[in-house]
């Protein structure tokens, strides 16, 4: 079993939150080729380098497959690839964010992680309808810090249990089942 | 009370085992099975269900109980047992006795004078039972409120016998003294020579001059223990309010004999004990860790030069033996009669019979078949909607079933066994079965076929399962939402089974459940396609060959069969089906797998090769990601690789003619159709 | 010294119950859940109280209190019955047998610690 490498480790170390602000909310940054992406850091359980997949057959491209973290079986998705920027070619330098999504353990795959930041509510500015080039439900804000954009991924969106598919009594269809 | 709020959790767990308990001896009253004791057991089982009731402040279900407990103490009180009608009665007041406790459990209300109408012929069969009136409750008193101090001279005299009852007059001399100010002065009137006192008779007496802002009242609580073993009075002395004495209260005199309750032999005496479910699931866990540690130590010693420690792999050996029969022991413990969850279905039939108008029986075997305590408690709610679907869209109404030549009353059959190492559980009923046509037309109606799709009558049944086909159902006031037969679908495939449908037009439909017999352990055949490894359930496994050419062929619109000793087996080429590149093509090239799941029909798995077996430990892959067509779990191997178990009969139905390959699944993170 | 106490009920939740209140209040609290189990226990220890519910399988609270005034080890000690409030009759056939008070159910905590002082020496 490979042994968990926190690759970042120091990184987020070093990083330390900006500024303590009253009611701040605090997000782990990680990049993505040259865009820096944040993700609260109240889900994050950990982070690990990258260890070989075990692929789900059949699965959409941005599933890189699963992994034996402590013997839970953990899905690993390529977030790059989620967000239509291309699929990733991790090496052992990439990094994998395990997150807690509802009561699911998941993993993301992204290129490194940098820095706790925290940001006050009222800095996070609204995801504007068009104009990225990311799905604007995955994503929950915009967060300006000095000179950086960081865009802030909403869990939810990206991994959350769409609305059951429940389809309402149609009047005009006859009910099925019953004698004629 | 604070404090007794933290045992909410165990009386209601006590509720639950005594109202199955009362139901069950309500069967037996009604089969004739009863005995003496019967009686004394369901009054025993309500009686504590309203003491509990009633230190936790549950007003109504106390009330309610005490009309069902007063009925059944005046039957056992006169030796007689319940009539066919009164049992039926029973039986009723037992189901609003459980939805008060639900209730109760839940924190909730259920709707005013929901019990009023049980209750009251409760009570009416009590008094035309009881001849000898109602007991009535003792007057209390009602305090004086007086809070500044009184002056009171109490005389407290036992009677000789006070001793019997282990009453010490010290003790409430000591309390007295405790209210306020006590003089104390003995009586020894009484007090004959030392050569006639018995040691166990009373002689001695008090005065007491006490002077207290007690009400009087709590004084005398205190010679309640000793009110006829004694002459007490109690006066006020203290002016001007009008004095007033206290004189030996009486208790009713009658007693009445209640018959021998001596010691009887219990039937089997209870050798189980209680344990937490969390205690049990980590030994689970550990016993599954301890598997794969074992699977890697074998791994690695078989890296080793044979001759190097001929003693290791022995050790090894019997290592496994051991921990084979330690986790079928440990997997045991977690096993429960599915009674539990069984029990609660002849009361659903029942209701729902009679809410739709309809005549049901429910005829249940196999209620000792034991499955995981967690795969139990998630059968409820699938088996509640099967059953009400039965009643609803299977059973016809009486006049119905009539008009078709059938019985009034339809039956439903409730099953669950073992058969080839799953658990297996039945739902079949004798009405209208599936109307193929109407089933057909929904779902091209809601999109889910093409038109003019050509589907076999078991395709067509399996459309019932798509999400989107079922209509939110109204909610039931059983499971409190509404579900759909895909959600059953999925239930089980979360728990790692599966759900089919045979039925026939007009003669009823079979719902059959299949689930793994034991979540966590199973003995496997590692295989390997491409740079693939898969686990497929060695007791699926029928056989396995490299075929050659001659007995491969291939058949328009089904695929490869391959031919084995007069039989043609559908071929599946795992590496086709689940998209692995770099694999063996050729089956001559690599291995067939044949294999069966529980009597559908055989299949040829082709791979690449067989790696060995292995005993492996089962992890869902569901909880974190979600189904996957075609794979039942996963599992780690020796080396810390994640290997993949393969669903047989999920593979055996994409191994039908007919069926497109699988899709592959766009957007989500999670898939949560597969269409 | 601390004293003795013996609980019997055939309700789970009750022995939970008078056992915790007891312990708390600074008795030590052995429990059973019928009369025979109880009276087993009685052979080989000693207890200052028996507390005892009536309705009981195997052997009832009256039972055991006869039983218990039937032996002379067991003939002083107070017994304390857990009545309900409807069961006069009861409650004096369980006086007649010889039990030395009662509680009734369902119980103030408070209220059981207090007379189990009040009959305990």
């Amino acid at each position: 079993m490979d042994a968990i490498d926190t690759v970042s480790a120091n990184a987020v170390a070093k990083g330390g939150p900006d500024m303590l602000v009253r009611g701040a909310l605090q997000f782990i940054t990680f990049t993505i080729g040259a865009e820096e992406f944040g993700v609260d850091i109240m889900v994050v359980r950990e982070i690990k380098g990258w260890t070989d997949t075990t692929t789900i057959p059949n699965a959409p491209a941005h599933v890189r497959g699963v992994v034996n973290l402590r013997g839970v079986i953990v899905p690993i998705f390529d977030l790059r690839a989620r967000f239509g920027m291309g699929m990733t070619e991790p090496t052992r330098m990439h990094v994998v964010i395990i997150v807690s999504v509802e009561e699911r353990t998941i993993g993301m795959l992204v290129d490194t992680v940098s820095d706790i930041i925290s940001v006050a509510p009222a800095a996070i500015r609204p995801v504007p309808e068009m104009g990225l080039s990311i799905e604007s439900n995955l994503l929950e804000g915009l967060a300006t810090l000095d000179d950086r954009m960081v865009t802030l991924v909403s869990l939810d969106g990206l991994f959350g249990t769409p609305r059951d598919l429940i389809i309402p009594e149609d009047a005009a269809a006859p009910e099925v089942l019953q004698p004629t | 009370m604070a404090s007794t709020d933290q045992f909410k959790n165990t009386y209601f767990e006590e509720c639950g085992e005594l109202i199955e308990a009362l139901y069950a001896h309500l069967g037996d009253f009604a089969e004739g099975r009863s005995d003496s004791d019967t009686m004394h057991a369901v009054f025993r089982a309500v009686h504590s269900i309203k003491g509990g009731g009633g230190a936790f402040g549950f007003e109504r279900l106390v009330q309610y109980a005490h009309a069902f407990e007063t009925l059944l103490d005046i039957l056992r009180s006169q030796g007689l047992a319940p009539s066919a009608e009164t049992t039926a009665l029973f039986v009723v007041s037992t189901d609003i006795l459980a939805d008060l406790v639900d209730a109760a459990r839940g924190d909730r209300d259920l709707p005013a004078g929901f019990e009023d109408e049980t209750a009251a012929l409760l009570e009416k069969t009590a008094a035309l039972f009881d001849r000898r009136g109602r007991n009535l409750p003792e007057p209390k008193e009602a305090g004086e409120p007086i809070a500044q101090e009184r002056d009171y001279d109490i005389v407290f005299m036992p009677h000789p016998d006070l001793f019997k009852r282990a009453n010490e007059p010290l003790l409430i001399l000591r309390e007295l003294k405790r209210l306020g100010e006590a003089r104390i002065e003995a009586d020894l009137g009484s007090l004959p020579d030392l050569s006639e006192i018995e040691p166990e008779q009373a002689y001695v007496g008090w005065h007491i001059a006490l002077r207290t802002s007690v009400p009087l009242a709590v004084i005398d609580e205190i010679f309640d223990f000793v009110r006829d073993e004694c002459e007490l009075s109690i006066v006020d002395r203290s002016p001007p309010i009008a004095a007033h004495e206290e004189t030996v209260a009486q208790l009713p005199a009658a007693t009445i004999a209640v018959g021998s309750e001596g010691a009887k032999s219990e039937a089997s005496p209870s050798r189980s004990i209680r344990v937490d479910v969390e205690k049990v699931d980590r030994v689970v866990n550990l016993v599954g860790e301890l598997v794969i540690n074992q699977a890697m130590l074998t791994q690695l010693s078989g890296s080793l030069p044979p001759d190097l420690c001929p003693g290791l792999v022995n050790g090894l050996e019997t290592l496994s033996q051991h921990l084979r029969e330690l986790q079928e022991s440990v997997m045991a413990m977690r096993a429960q009669p599915v009674k539990s969850v069984f029990s609660r279905m002849p009361r659903l039939v029942r209701e729902l019979a009679g809410q739709l108008g309809k005549e049901a029986r429910l005829v249940v075997t196999g209620e000792a078949t034991e499955i995981d305590k967690t795969v139990i408690e998630q059968l409820a709610d699938p088996l509640t909607h099967l059953l009400r679907n039965a009643l609803d869209h299977g059973i016809e109404t009486p006049e119905e079933r009539e008009a078709a030549g059938k019985s009034r009353q339809g039956t439903i059959h409730l099953s669950a066994g073992h058969r080839s190492g799953r658990i297996v559980i039945e739902i079949s009923d004798d009405g209208r079965g599936i109307n193929r046509a109407k089933v057909l037309a929904k779902a091209e109606a809601r999109g889910l076929i093409a038109p003019c799709a050509s589907l076999s009558d078991e395709e067509i049944d399996g459309l019932i399962f798509l999400p989107g086909f079922s209509t939110a159902e109204n909610v039931s006031s059983i499971s409190g939402r509404g579900v759909g037969m895909d959600v059953v679908k999925r239930n089980m495939q979360a728990l790692g089974g599966r759900i089919t449908v045979d039925s026939q037009f007009g003669a009823g439909s079979r719902f059959i459940l299949s689930l793994p017999l034991t979540l966590a352990v199973l003995d496997g055949m590692v295989v390997a396609v491409g740079a693939e490894t898969y686990i497929v359930p060695l007791t699926q496994i029928r056989e396995s060959l490299r075929p050659v050419e001659g007995d491969i062929h291939p058949v328009i619109g089904q695929g490869d069969l391959l031919a084995i000793r007069g039989e043609y087996v559908p071929l599946l080429y795992l590496h086709r089906h689940f998209g692995v590149a770099d694999a063996v093509t050729d089956p001559c090239r690599g291995t067939v797998v044949i294999v069966e799941s529980e009597g559908e029909g055989r299949i040829g798995l082709a791979v690449d090769e067989l790696l060995g077996q292995q005993q492996v430990v089962v992890k869902s892959l569901e909880t974190n990601y979600g189904p996957v067509e075609g794979i039942s779990g996963a599992t780690i191997l020796g080396n810390g690789r994640v290997a993949l178990i393969l669903d047989i009969g999920g593979l055996r139905k994409a191994a039908a003619p007919g069926r497109p390959a699988p899709a592959v699944l766009a957007g989500a993170g999670a898939p949560t159709s597969l269409q | 010294m601390q004293k003795r106490v013996m609980a019997v009920d055939d309700s789970k939740t009750m022995r939970e119950m008078v056992v915790f209140a007891l312990t708390e209040a600074g008795f030590l609290v052995e429990s059973a859940e019928d009369g025979q189990k109880a009276l087993s226990v009685l052979n080989t220890i000693q207890v200052d109280l028996v507390i005892t519910d009536l309705n009981m399988p195997v052997m009832d609270g009256i039972s055991l209190i006869r039983n218990l005034r039937a032996d002379p080890k067991h003939r002083a000690v107070p017994i304390l019955m857990l009545t309900t409030e409807s069961d006069a009759e009861k409650k004096a056939e369980g006086r007649a047998a010889g039990a030395t008070g009662w509680l009734v159910k369902p119980f103030n905590p408070e209220k059981l610690v207090e007379l189990a002082n009040r009959v305990c020496v």
